[in-house]
């Protein structure tokens, strides 16, 4: 079997960058048309995004259908310290030894859209390890695992919607869209807000990366400040003199709908 | 209705969850909101199609409801069950052939005539975003009737909204995420 062998991804095709490029360049080209025609600038990616390929037979093709939400949608499941133990948010010391690679600290806020910390929520984490490797069985990438690290974590955050952890700086690494697709370092966060129809999960980012001009999922977003939201900032005042180098990364969930839909309610 | 009101800072975008959640977000019991062992658990399980009506094996979903009463619990202890709480929230990775299950509880109505619902909320390799939907449950005719989004839809698409209630007492609901069939997808206020 040769080693880009299409085996674990059925939707997987053999374009080349160049063309998934170009696929992407011109998705982002009609996207800038229709902003100068006066569309809204879109903040999210597309659902609908070819040149990531496993997401050609998994995209509703219908409009999201509007619902006004209800009791249980206006409200999150509680999580605390009975979920999450205070050791959870420090990747490096889940093992006997220190995990190879540099050591980080990524801390930032988690706000609503009005701009209020979300407190006392659970944020996960996952990522590879400094070789690009993931400790998950269908990861088939010949990287070393790393017998120090795992690359999860889960924190709760504080009273400001405060949340840090310390881990590896994750590598990038090879899969299967097309011939020689890379993804660019990055670390999964998931993400719960007061309202269940904030949750979310997202890539987190890390600035400058040489990759993003080439990955189709960090370009499903067609907007370029959109995009820019899911970069990590370097910030010298998290790095740690001879421990670690730091960033900073706040995330915006949507808007509760339950204060203001209680407040309607109240004027009735 | 009043119209949202505008959102003050702009929202992070979503992201695919990956392949490669699998050592990460399931945990033990994850999909336990009850024991199985509890007089009046309830299997909620289905299986989630992709747009060439073939079942998806990686993706992972997350249910949210109220308790039999209809009340909204806000527990701690979704992660680590004590078999005893009721917290409302599960979670769970499909199996190799698309198939969920989750062992739990019928909920109430969160008000007297208002249709009971388990809160749904899909992610999966390829999928660029989270997906939220409803689960209804079958019984209460009238109330389902009156219910204002299911008013607000075809039979074809109200379907897909609707568990079936299975002889063993079972609710089943499968996903399609494309096609003919394609299930109803929700967007809420203030999204943007």
């Amino acid at each position: 079997m040769s080693a880009n062998t299409n085996a674990l991804d059925p939707a997987a095709s053999a374009a080349t960058q160049e063309d998934i490029s170009a696929e992407i360049s011109s998705i982002h080209e009609d996207y800038r048309q229709q902003l100068l025609a006066g569309k809204k600038a879109e903040t999210q990616p597309r659902m609908d995004f070819a040149p990531y390929r496993s997401s050609l037979l998994r995209h509703p093709t219908k409009n999201l259908h509007h619902a006004d939400p209800e009791t249980i949608e206006l409200h999150s499941p509680a999580f605390g310290q009975r979920d999450v133990h205070a050791l959870e948010s420090d990747l490096t010391i889940q093992h006997n030894g220190e995990p190879i690679g540099e050591r980080i600290v990524v801390s930032g806020r988690v706000l609503d859209g009005d701009g209020r910390p979300v407190a006392g929520q659970l944020v996960e984490i996952w990522q590879a390890n400094a070789a690009g490797r993931y400790v998950h069985k269908r990861d088939q990438h010949p990287a070393p695992i790393d017998p120090n690290f795992t690359g999860v974590g889960r924190a709760i955050t504080g009273a400001n919607g405060e949340y840090s952890f310390t881990t590896i700086k994750p590598a990038p690494y090879p899969w299967k869209n097309h011939h020689n697709a890379w993804r660019p370092a990055h670390i999964h966060f998931s993400l719960f807000g007061t309202d269940f129809t904030q949750r979310m999960i997202t890539q987190m980012y890390f600035p400058g990366d040489p990759l993003f001009a080439l990955d189709p999922i960090y370009q499903s977003i067609a907007d370029p400040d959109a995009r820019d939201r899911l970069v990590a900032t370097y910030d010298h005042s998290i790095t740690s003199h001879e421990w670690a180098t730091g960033y900073n990364w706040d995330i915006v969930l949507t808007g509760s709908n339950r204060t203001w839909m209680e407040e309607e309610e109240a004027e009735h | 209705m009043k119209k949202a009101p505008e959102l003050k800072l702009v929202p992070t975008p979503g992201q695919t969850v990956g392949p490669f959640y699998g050592y990460a977000l399931p945990y033990d019991k994850d999909n336990e909101l009850v024991n199985q062992g509890h007089p009046n658990s309830v299997r909620l399980h289905g299986v989630v199609y992709d747009g060439k009506g073939e079942a998806i094996p990686d993706a992972l979903l997350e249910i949210w409801q109220a308790d039999e009463q209809g009340n909204v619990v806000s527990r701690e202890g979704s992660l680590v069950r004590d078999g005893y709480t009721f917290t409302g929230w599960g979670r769970t990775a499909v199996d190799n052939a698309g198939h969920y299950t989750f062992t739990t509880l019928n909920p109430g109505a969160t008000e007297a005539g208002k249709a009971p619902f388990i809160m749904l909320t899909v992610f999966a390799r390829g999928l660029m975003n989270r997906l939220f939907t409803r689960i209804y449950l079958p019984e209460d005719a009238e109330a389902l009737a009156s219910d204002p989004l299911l008013s607000s839809l075809s039979e074809a698409e109200r379907k897909t909204l609707i568990a079936t209630r299975e002889d063993d007492g079972s609710l089943r609901l499968d996903l399609r995420l494309q096609g003919e069939d394609e299930t109803v997808f929700l967007s809420y206020p203030r999204e943007s």
